[in-house]
């Protein structure tokens, strides 16, 4: 297929394999930022291919994964409001809150729809007038623009019946965090190319010239990661530390401008809480003063009440900053598994629990 | 002034039998539900063996019977390529055929919703009348119920039928032999695809149709001639990877799939890609795999091709003796991947 079968040509993977190979003189540690990276690396068995130097660890690029069991809770307390349609992405549904999920909640009663963008859920909210209709609004920077389109549309249409449970993280001061930790191993970053395609890479500069680690913005399919590995790689070995882009075909140094102007229209930087790896300053959006009317958590004070608790067996925190592998967990498919999830890494797509479950477990 | 006379007596008067809208009278046992028979299901299915219209079906039987059960409550229950009622009688043939019968008969039974459009349920009582005829079985006895508006999804519809297995045949996922190769009768994932993209508020425009077909006649085809099949399963909820995987688990063996041998649609793969799904996970309607012995494999393959049902048939995977009861897809990139059952419904990704 045009676009795909290109970058998923096993030759040239071999090809790529090998001139890493050959160039690889010591052993070296890379993270792969985004969640759909360590799923196309998994599925593919990209990992496998490479020299046994290379070691790659599953960062925290995974928007199901790390909104915080607060959020869950909260959005929980929502949907079993009977006024209320809670209109949220697929697969939100399944991850575990402090008790239940949103599947749950929907099979006690609660209006819970899946909608596979967030301007569907405004559409919802003009059809219903007479419901509330909250939409759960998680992601990175790729999720943003698309979510601050529907808050823009909905002030337009002076819809005052939609509002947003906001749970948005910025990648780059998550990987600041992960740098600043002492025991972080990761001497390269596959940086997420959907990120940046919205965000460019500007602000990725810094980091790698602070902390002298490689920085390449990298695409999901097999080559992309490979020719991404390469470059890291090829970094690492010539003592360099740049920025670089491996996946120009979307990702321009500036970024797309028109998304950024509309997340910064709607959102403004905050504080935010990383399920599994903990508060993060400045690592977050939040509604600007001025769309306070769009933000449920306003709307509905009672959510605030939420008391929200982890499961104690669970170790995604270390998993999604890399200091652990899911098949290191003794909870890893016994007492966690997709069906019975005790995080989140076990429930969603781009989980790495749940990657090495479908694709390694034996 | 009323177009008809106006009935002033105290008693219940006669619901209007011109109705086009079920109401909750149709599943009242009276009038309006003899009705209902009389134009919509005994026209539709009138010219079988045996007509709908008694409290049961009396046949005569002294052979090897395969007997099955499915209901049906696809939303929308229209959609490209076939509808509630096309599904409701390929589904239950197929069952029957995946035993390696001769469907012989059904039954149909109809949970309507007050307010169901009557033509609707009459364009379905036709589709099902056409498939059965395309399956060559026959609709033999039926159920009407109603509920009330609210309490079900416009139509549900469950079948059973009967088939006739013949002597000698052992189909099951216990027969399955180390060798066997494993066959696939055409393209996965379009009925999946299709559904999805006929949803309401779905806006992706396809030309992609349903693969909904009975399947018996391609079955009997390979049976009659003479192939050694060990295994069949069509390859409904959960696609072909679910197929497999229970296979697999109960024959206790490992199977081993090619994935470049896997036909999907380039349309298909797309729309996949758009919404993050695998089409290996994609519901298919007629679509089955077949293990068959190592020696009739390829005879097998040029039956099935030359059958309208088979005709993008390819070989797509083979048993081994490994115990480990796991499905392994070898990709292109000489690595093997573990297909497992799905937790749930597939759903869609963030991103």
């Amino acid at each position: 297929m045009k676009y795909l079968d290109e970058y998923r040509d096993p030759g040239v993977a071999r090809q790529y394999a090998a001139a890493i190979a050959r160039m690889v003189t010591r052993p070296w540690t890379l993270m792969e930022v985004c969640g759909g990276q360590t799923h196309a690396i998994l599925r593919f068995g990209l990992d496998q291919l490479l020299p046994p130097e290379i070691a790659l660890l599953h960062g925290p690029g995974c928007p199901v994964c790390v909104t915080p069991v607060e959020l869950i809770d909260k959005a929980l307390a929502l949907a079993a409001r009977p006024e209320v349609i809670l209109a949220s992405y697929g697969d939100m549904l399944r991850v575990p809150g402090t008790s239940g999920s949103l599947l749950s909640v929907k099979a006690a009663g609660g209006d819970v729809r899946i909608v596979y963008s967030p301007t569907d859920a405004a559409a919802l909210a003009e059809r219903h007038s007479e419901r509330q209709v909250v939409f759960f609004a998680v992601g990175f920077e790729t999720t943003a623009p698309a979510n601050a389109m529907a808050v823009l549309q909905a002030e337009r249409k002076r819809l005052r019946n939609f509002s947003l449970l906001v749970s948005h993280m910025l990648v780059p001061p998550a990987l600041e965090a992960l740098l600043a930790s002492p025991n972080c191993h990761v001497q390269g970053f596959l940086a997420a190319g959907h990120v940046c395609t919205v965000m460019g890479f500007r602000e990725y500069e810094a980091i790698a010239r602070e902390h002298r680690t490689p920085i390449v913005v990298t695409g999901f399919e097999p080559l992309d990661i490979l020719q991404g590995v390469h470059m890291c790689v090829k970094q690492l070995e010539e003592g360099r530390a740049e920025v670089e882009n491996q996946y120009a075909r979307s990702v321009r140094p500036e970024g797309n401008r028109a998304a950024q102007e509309a997340i910064r229209r709607v959102f403004r930087v905050s504080d935010r809480r990383w399920r599994g790896i903990g508060d993060i300053p400045r690592s977050g959006l939040a509604l600007r003063e001025e769309y306070q009317e769009f933000d449920a958590e306003r709307r509905f004070p009672f959510v605030s009440e939420v008391v929200a608790r982890e499961s104690p067996d669970c170790i995604s925190g270390l998993i999604l900053q890399g200091l652990r592998k899911p098949r290191e967990c003794p909870a890893f498919a016994a007492a966690c598994t997709p069906e019975t999830p005790l995080g989140a890494t076990m429930v969603s797509d781009e989980g790495a629990c749940a990657a090495y479950y479908r694709h390694r477990r034996p | 002034m009323p177009d008809h006379p106006v009935d002033f007596s105290l008693s219940c008067p006669l619901p209007d039998s011109r109705h086009t809208r079920i109401l909750l009278a149709h599943g009242g046992g009276g009038t309006l539900m003899h009705q209902l028979i009389e134009r919509i299901f005994v026209p539709a299915f009138q010219g079988q063996p045996a007509g709908p219209l008694h409290d049961g079906a009396v046949l005569e039987l002294r052979d090897r019977l395969a007997f099955t059960t499915d209901s049906y409550v696809v939303n929308p229950l229209f959609f490209p390529g076939g509808d509630i009622g096309k599904l409701a009688v390929c589904g239950t043939v197929n069952d029957l055929a995946m035993c390696g019968a001769r469907p012989l008969c059904l039954s149909a039974g109809f949970i309507l919703e007050e307010g169901f459009p009557i033509e609707d349920l009459r364009r379905i009582a036709r589709s099902m009348r056409e498939a059965a005829d395309e399956a060559k079985v026959a609709i033999v006895t039926g159920d009407t119920k109603v509920v009330d508006r609210g309490k079900g999804d416009g139509l549900y519809i469950n079948t059973a039928g009967i088939g006739l297995v013949a002597e000698g045949v052992r189909i099951s996922p216990a027969a399955v032999r180390p060798g066997d190769v494993v066959l696939l009768n055409g393209d996965v994932g379009r009925h999946g695809v299709a559904i999805l993209a006929a949803r309401e508020g779905f806006q992706i425009e396809t030309r992609l149709e349903s693969d909904c077909a009975p399947l018996a006649d391609a079955v009997l085809h390979l049976l009659d001639a003479g192939i050694e099949i060990h295994c069949l399963r069509d390859c409904t909820r959960g696609g072909l990877a679910t197929t497999l995987v229970e296979i697999a688990r109960d024959a206790r063996l490992q199977i081993e799939i090619a994935e470049a041998a896997v036909p999907v649609l380039e349309e298909t793969r797309g729309i996949c890609e758009i919404l993050g799904f695998d089409p290996l996970y994609v519901a298919n309607e007629g679509r089955f795999a077949a293990f068959v012995a190592p020696a009739d494999a390829d005879r097998a393959l040029d039956l099935l091709r030359a059958h309208p049902q088979g005709a993008g048939a390819g070989r797509i995977g083979v048993v081994s003796p490994d115990p480990s009861g796991l499905v392994v897809l070898q990709s292109g990139f000489g690595s093997g991947r573990i297909l497992d059952m799905l937790s749930g419904e597939q759903l869609p990704r963030i991103c």
